[in-house]
């Protein structure tokens, strides 16, 4: 029976049918092929059951694999997500996450430090006046979620590849992983951390980034969808070893890139 | 061999007509698969961001869940898309496309409707399509491109942003990507319906006769 969307006053109608999706138990997370009559059909065709259990799980996670290749290859280091005019940003800018707003972790201003680990040469932690007197830029671009609905935004912060010239990181290294505060963390190729457009982000519109969209700051990443911008950043560490990352680790393709 | 040689030659040569040589065959069937899986979790990823006011039941989308969805999109249009380039390219170079499907004239596309409606409509030569068939099949290769495409724009807006453009943007896509989606899904209910309602069409798309 089809679901159909009751538009509740006051409730983004979006927004729920999003959690509901992502708010499904972990087990019915994990069993990719559940309920589908059109498998019943493929069974059907095929005349085997290719695609009941483990086996096909693990091959779909192999094809991931070699879309992360495939995506790798695509990426052009030089080439830069479209930007738009500030008329053109989403407002109200969509909060998106594994838990509600009013849980978004809340970070301290005071005594916060940001830890940076790995492959680099000044492992001193940065406090936040620090990081606000790194050049900054500002990039309007747009935000694409996984789930497919996108949002235009304008971010204000650090290049990323200023900041880890500035860490002494050794850029041969493979991956930056982030940590976050709510233990959320993210790994992305050295490639993608070194474009012009991926920004260590201390502003949303003009303002000191608020808890809701990641304080003390994210790494917005235009290039790649929205789940790959860890929010709520408290680590960074440059190391040649894929740490996967929260979504990932459920299935989410690693590479996402736009 | 030279028995077979000498039957051969025997045989009037309409008899032997091949409908639909192999590799239309083999393409259609890879593509039927590539199909249900590119439709199925189509719809399981539509789910999770709906463009307009529903969403399909669970019980005919594939993935369980996005990630799932996406794991399974994103693994078959390997196959939807080389499969689809065989046969594009072999129906261009092979000149099926131009022997099949053109010419396409409107007269004659209104003349078909009306010998269907009436139950005039003649299948008994399954080799030549009629109007109305040559129109549908350019139609949903038309579609198919499009899908394609637009699937490209939606999935790299950045790399890819000039195609995007083309499509009036990002958001844009999305939506064009859904109506040729829509366009296939309407091709596939009556083109099924067809073979159903005519057996031997069936039997030439397995067979070749």
């Amino acid at each position: 029976m089809p679901r159909i969307r009751k538009i509740i006053p006051g409730v983004d109608p979006k927004l729920l049918i999003k959690d509901a999706a992502k708010l499904l138990p972990n087990p019915t997370r994990r069993l990719f092929l559940r309920g589908a009559t059109s498998l019943g059909a493929l069974t059907f065709f095929t005349g085997c059951d290719i695609v009941d259990g483990d086996s096909a799980e693990r091959v779909l996670r192999r094809v991931s694999r070699f879309n992360d290749a495939a995506q790798a290859w695509l990426f052009d280091p030089n080439k830069l997500a479209p930007t738009y005019p500030a008329s053109a940003i989403t407002k109200p800018f969509p909060f998106n996450a594994y838990y509600q707003e009013d849980e978004a972790p809340e970070v301290a201003a005071e005594g916060f430090k940001l830890e940076v680990g790995g492959m680099i040469d000044n492992k001193e932690p940065w406090m936040l006046d620090r990081l606000y007197a790194l050049p900054q830029e500002t990039q309007i671009t747009r935000h694409v979620c996984v789930e497919g609905w996108s949002a235009i935004g304008q971010w204000t912060g650090v290049r990323l590849s200023e900041f880890l010239r500035r860490l002494g990181a050794d850029t041969r290294a493979k991956y930056v992983w982030f940590q976050c505060a709510e233990g959320y963390s993210n790994t992305i190729d050295m490639p993608t951390a070194l474009h012009p457009q991926t920004q260590l982000t201390f502003k949303f519109a003009d303002e000191i980034l608020p808890r809701k969209y990641g304080f003390p700051m994210k790494c917005r990443i235009p290039t790649k969808l929205g789940f790959k911008n860890p929010k709520h950043v408290i680590g960074i560490h440059v190391t040649d070893k894929n740490l996967g990352g929260y979504w990932e680790d459920q299935g989410y393709n690693w590479f996402s890139g736009l | 061999m030279t028995t077979a040689t000498a039957e051969n030659s025997q045989t009037p040569p309409v008899a032997q007509a091949v409908i639909h040589p192999l590799w239309v065959r083999i393409t259609h069937w890879i593509n039927v698969l590539a199909m249900i899986v590119m439709i199925g979790s189509g719809w399981e990823i539509y789910n999770a961001s709906p463009l307009f006011a529903f969403v399909f039941p669970k019980s005919i989308t594939l993935g369980g869940w996005l990630a799932g969805a996406l794991l399974w999109h994103f693994a078959a249009m390997w196959v939807l898309a080389i499969n689809g380039i065989v046969y594009v390219v072999l129906g261009l170079v092979t000149g099926r496309f131009r022997r099949m499907l053109f010419p396409i004239r409107p007269r004659e596309v209104v003349a078909t409707v009306r010998d269907a409606l009436t139950f005039r409509l003649s299948h008994a030569d399954l080799s030549v399509y009629n109007a109305v068939q040559r129109l549908l099949y350019l139609g949903v290769i038309l579609a198919g491109i499009v899908i394609v495409l637009s699937g490209l724009a939606i999935w790299k807006p950045v790399q890819m942003q000039e195609l995007t453009a083309l499509f009036g943007g990002y958001d844009a896509a999305r939506y064009v990507h859904f109506f040729a989606m829509a366009t296939i899904v309407g091709f596939l209910v009556i083109h099924i319906l067809l073979a159903v309602l005519v057996p031997k069409s069936l039997r030439a798309i397995v067979t070749g006769r």
